[in-house]
């Protein structure tokens, strides 16, 4: 897949997150997140677990997270990944 | 450095004062008599009202470096702490340490007054900003957490020692009798500033509604307060106290309600003579309604309901559930009614609810006491005090206390809060000690503490999920992943009393 647009998906809920998708010639990963200092590396093996499921190879990613658990950042970031990747 | 029994780090002296490292809950005994203040006299011509604080200040004789007090009845709608400190610098004192019974988000309004030297200190815990810029190294004043209990015991063995205490009454008469029943700024229980009352240097009540001598009902009584100071608003009713307190609805909350209600009839204590405590939480209110239909259907008549009371505890007493309620503060406007009006609803001080070195607290007389935790450890250690980023935000309270006294302390939590596991290898500070803390109920499963063998059996008998704690910590893990401990530096910003005056832990500064 290549995000080719702008794209979002998630919610600021508490134990969710929330995905901003660009489009960018390198893969840029950037994460904020409430329990940053504790899981900041679980969730990041997570996002390129998927992207690289998906084959992802470059992009802007923002994540904010509220405290999601593994299923709820799988879900919000292939949601996120089918949108900025639609055809025009 | 050095380590108390749990192993937890602790400065050798903070703040000037040499720390008595934790033990055990109860074996340290008090090595000093009661502290006094001088006698006064005032004769028939005296007049105790003044026009205002400033004027209350200067009469209490304040210097610099002295010591000052108010209690958080009024909790998030105080305006009385700030307005205090606000004369004081007017007046150009300095290095003025604060002993309330606890700080409030409201009194981040102190800020400056710490920045600017006014405020050097906190002799209690803090809630908010306060504990969060101390915290980040963003301010320099030492703060000493205490548990309502141990407050009070500070106060009595003269470890504190208050020069004045300025008492917010909700109604006062011109000569100092005072309660929390009545008045716009109705709080109920005035139970934290009984203490101060007895054993502050100077007392002076700050009223909002002066009401003509002899006030029809007092908390507080004349002889032992100097002056009365009228003033426009002692704080904002709204924040005062809430409207309601109501059960939570949160399906997983509500499981670890019912659990908690099963363990307590599984603990033979429910019958006849039951004492009960829970906080005003969503979980702690369910558990209540639980218990109160099991008192119902089984026709139990309990002995007493305590603590912070609730709307639901006056429920309780009103329907004959319970023979008195104890009541150190008021958490709602039913609780605040009801104490003006029930005979049964007593209002008692800190000294009497909870500290440790007196000739018997209400706490030792509780069968069961309902509790929360931020985290707990697998050796039952509870935290409150710090959040899941290690800033010092939450006060104490009576957690410690109830805990140490109740035959049966429960901690009721969700196994998971925002991806954090409730249960750690080590919590980050240590409040209540787990050999204090009988079992643990999240909606996965309970864990009992190894001493309580029979209840566990019982439980098990009873077919309830009972796990072994460390067996409970891997099945939340595997769930949420492993957390990464937090990174701290060692300054050491506060302490962490227990209630008996030993210290159970420090609080260091973060790492940014």
């Amino acid at each position: 897949m290549k995000i080719t647009k702008s794209a979002q998906s998630g919610t600021m809920q508490s134990s969710d997150l929330m995905i901003f998708l660009e489009p960018a010639d390198e893969l840029i990963i950037e994460i904020e997140s409430t329990v940053k200092q504790q899981f900041e590396h679980l969730i990041r093996a997570k996002v390129e677990e998927v992207l690289t499921q998906h084959q992802v190879s470059c992009g802007e990613i923002r994540i904010n997270d509220r405290g999601a658990l593994d299923y709820a950042i799988v879900a919000r970031l292939e949601a996120g990944l089918k949108r900025a990747c639609e055809k025009e | 450095m050095v380590r108390n029994s749990l192993g937890r780090e602790l400065p050798e002296s903070f703040n000037g004062r040499q720390v008595v490292p934790y033990q055990d809950p109860y074996s340290l005994q008090p090595d000093c008599n009661q502290a006094t203040r001088p006698l006064r006299r005032i004769n028939p011509d005296q007049e105790k009202v003044l026009p205002n604080l400033r004027e209350a200040i200067i009469a209490a004789g304040l210097k610099d470096g002295m010591c000052i007090a108010t209690h958080h009845h009024l909790r998030n709608g105080d305006a009385l702490l700030g307005a205090v400190v606000r004369e004081l610098d007017a007046l150009g004192l300095r290095d003025i340490t604060i002993a309330s019974s606890s700080i409030h988000p409201v009194h981040a309004e102190l800020i400056p007054y710490i920045e600017k030297g006014v405020i050097s200190g906190f002799e209690c815990g803090v809630n908010g900003p306060i504990g969060e810029m101390v915290s980040r190294g963003e301010l320099n004043c030492p703060i000493i957490v205490r548990t309502h209990g141990g407050r009070a015991r500070a106060v009595m063995s003269g470890q504190v020692q208050i020069d004045a205490a300025f008492i917010a009454a909700p109604s006062c008469d011109s000569y100092g009798n005072m309660t929390g029943a009545f008045g716009p700024s109705a709080c109920g229980s005035l139970g934290y500033a009984h203490t101060d009352a007895r054993y502050a240097k100077k007392v002076i009540a700050v009223t909002d509604n002066l009401v003509p001598y002899p006030a029809r009902s007092f908390a507080i009584q004349q002889t032992l307060v100097d002056y009365v100071v009228p003033v426009e608003s002692l704080g904002d009713p709204s924040k005062i106290v809430s409207t309601t307190t109501r059960i939570t609805r949160d399906p997983v909350g509500l499981q670890i309600a019912k659990y908690a209600a099963q363990v307590i009839e599984t603990s033979g204590l429910l019958q006849d003579g039951f004492s009960f405590q829970t906080g005003s939480g969503g979980i702690s209110l369910a558990v209540a309604d639980q218990v109160r239909q099991k008192m119902q259907a089984g026709n139990i008549k309990g002995s007493f309901g305590c603590g912070g009371i609730t709307g639901y505890f006056v429920d309780m007493l009103e329907e004959g559930l319970f023979q008195t309620l104890f009541d150190v503060q008021c958490f709602d406007l039913k609780a605040v009614e009801s104490i003006g009006k029930n005979a049964g609803h007593q209002e008692i001080s800190a000294d009497m609810y909870a500290n440790p070195f007196n000739a018997g607290a209400v706490v030792n007389q509780l069968d069961c006491v309902i509790l929360g935790a931020t985290e707990v450890d697998v050796n039952f250690n509870v935290n409150v005090n710090t959040e899941s980023n290690g800033l010092l935000l939450h006060n104490t309270g009576g957690h410690s206390d109830t805990a140490a006294g109740a035959k049966l302390s429960i901690i009721t939590a969700p196994s998971i809060r925002g991806r954090l596991p409730i249960v750690r290898d080590e919590v980050t500070t240590v409040t209540t000690p787990g050999a204090t803390i009988d079992v643990i109920i999240t909606e996965r499963g309970i864990a009992v503490n190894e001493q309580h063998a029979d209840l566990k059996q019982e439980l098990q008998k009873r077919k309830l999920p009972v796990k072994d704690i460390r067996e409970l910590q891997q099945e939340i893990y595997s769930v949420t992943g492993k957390p990464r401990p937090l990174e701290f530096t060692d300054d050491v910003v506060a302490l962490i009393e227990y209630r008996d005056g030993s210290i159970i832990d420090a609080v260091r500064k973060i790492k940014t």
